[in-house]
């Protein structure tokens, strides 16, 4: 699937912060339609990759191309239309805590002046039903809701203007096992019906097992596997076995005694 | 050489957040005058910065009207000159402790609210989720912060001039006897537009100021609450500080001949 144009094209991808390099030469196909998830340690530099190709952080070298188009190096006005396609839904779901939920939700639409402020709460309140939240959570401030329902608004944000590409952010993070397991079924089912890419990344191997068509494990600022959601478990790869069991014994060493 | 490291390395980080600070109210400056403008937001931080400060400010010009004249009754009594108590309360409240005042207390109030929003909106990634919303950061929260403070201060500032004067003509006729009409011709006569004019001026600058330092300390803190707690104290003092630079500077320019 990597063979015909994919929606997102990453390539020798480097960002350092001071001496820090995060991003070592990273190389990664996201084809159209697909599911990737991108696993890996804290601190791996999942989220500055993320942040890379929504241009919230400017990569030092290499190319991220977006429907075949550079967005590194692009400029402002050329951001704002590429980023029109991307839909994302941060860690700790970040809803503007001074706006009702359903203004949340409407939020990038009304920027837009795509609609006027009664179509716009009308589309809110049918995006917050597809999340499985009533029409009454749209009145709430996010102040108000539990971690759970904030993670289901911000999914409803995320996808209010039927984005090409969804980014998720540790969707899954500070979540009970069973609401994570309600907001991966929301992932699976949304993207599919909004017949979206999705590029998640995560540390939960169970979340990435169910929304991942291919997993790709991130070490040391590069990719250092990809493949299949179902060969995983088959990789002949000690980093990733290691990963995938969560052993501290292995190759990945953790900085715990800095 | 270890004396000259650390005055060198401060050196350089001051030049370093110098050139940060310039840049920032570069962008900003830019977004004032281009469109969109968030009506919404601007109307509601004018309400804000101008209504919700009107208490404390009027408290602070009261009592300084007050003391004014009692301080200046008893000095000028020492050279019988006591009839120059309602000039000297007017001149002071319009050209300086009118917009000085009502600044460092903006300052404390507005200063400091905005940076622990904006920094807290920083910290959570309700920044990075307004890019990514087809909404530029500096257009939606810094521009119309600026201009409500732009605009807010002047008005608060004319308020806070006519109510000190009234501060001062309570004690100047209920306790220091002055004869009410009086008292008030000698605050009109000796009265020009140029001193209140250049105190509201001073209070559109202060305005600037105050909004610019909460925004920028705001949107560049890091770290989490520490960050939020650090921001919001540099707000402030910050903000402080430039408004009685400023202040020193706008005097020269304007009445110094």
């Amino acid at each position: 699937m990597t063979e015909a144009a994919p929606k997102i094209r990453i390539r020798d991808l480097r960002k350092a912060f001071g001496p820090k390099v995060v991003l070592n030469g990273l190389d990664l196909d996201v084809g159209v339609g697909e599911s990737l998830v991108v696993i890996g340690g804290s601190g791996t530099g999942k989220s500055v990759l993320i942040k890379c190709i929504l241009g919230l952080l400017k990569a030092d070298s290499g190319s991220v191309q977006v429907d075949g188009e550079e967005v590194v190096g692009i400029d402002t006005k050329g951001r704002e239309r590429v980023n029109r396609k991307f839909g994302m839904l941060f860690q700790g779901a970040a809803l503007f805590d001074s706006l009702p939920v359903w203004e949340n939700v409407a939020f990038g639409l009304l920027a837009e002046k795509r609609l006027d402020r009664a179509e716009a709460r009308d589309l809110a309140t049918a995006k917050l039903a597809q999340v499985g939240l009533g029409p009454d959570v749209g009145l709430l401030f996010p102040a108000e809701l539990s971690g759970g329902m904030q993670k289901r608004v911000a999914l409803a944000r995320a996808i209010a203007a039927d984005p090409e590409i969804i980014f998720f952010d540790e969707p899954t993070t500070g979540l009970d096992p069973i609401m994570a397991d309600v907001i991966n079924d929301l992932i699976v089912k949304i993207t599919r019906e909004v017949g979206a890419t999705a590029l998640s990344i995560t540390h939960d191997m169970a979340s990435a097992r169910k929304i991942a068509h291919r997993i790709a494990m991130l070490y040391e600022g590069r990719i250092i596997w990809a493949g299949p959601t179902a060969d995983i478990d088959g990789a002949e790869n000690a980093f990733v076995d290691q990963f995938i069991h969560g052993r501290a014994e292995g190759p990945i060493q953790m900085a715990v005694r800095a | 050489m270890n004396v000259f490291q650390p005055v060198g390395r401060m050196f350089l980080s001051f030049l370093a957040a110098a050139g940060r600070i310039s840049l920032f109210t570069g962008t900003a400056v830019s977004h004032i005058a281009r469109p969109p403008f968030y009506f919404r937001i601007i109307g509601r931080q004018m309400v804000e910065i101008g209504y919700y400060s009107l208490p404390v400010v009027g408290l602070t010009a009261t009592f300084t009207g007050m003391v004014l004249a009692l301080q200046s009754y008893t000095g000028f009594a020492r050279f019988s000159a006591e009839g120059a108590v309602a000039n000297v309360v007017v001149l002071s409240m319009t050209r300086e402790l009118g917009p000085v005042l009502a600044g460092l207390m903006v300052a404390g109030r507005i200063g400091a609210s905005m940076a622990a929003e904006i920094g807290t909106m920083r910290v959570t990634e309700q920044i990075d989720a307004l890019t990514t919303l087809s909404t530029n950061p500096m257009k939606y929260l810094v521009a119309p912060r600026l201009i409500a403070g732009l605009t807010m201060l002047p008005l608060l500032v004319l308020i806070a001039d006519i109510i000190g004067v009234f501060g001062g003509y309570l004690v100047g006729v209920y306790k220091l006897g002055f004869n009410p009409a009086n008292y008030l011709q000698n605050t009109w006569d000796f009265l020009e537009a140029e001193d209140v004019i250049s105190g509201l001026v001073k209070a559109s600058v202060f305005g600037f100021i105050i909004t610019l330092m909460g925004c920028y300390h705001g949107y560049s803190s890091k770290g989490g609450a520490q960050g939020v707690g650090s921001a919001t104290t540099n707000a402030v003092v910050s903000a402080s500080i430039l408004i009685l630079c400023f202040d020193y500077i706008l005097t020269e320019m304007f009445f110094a001949k």
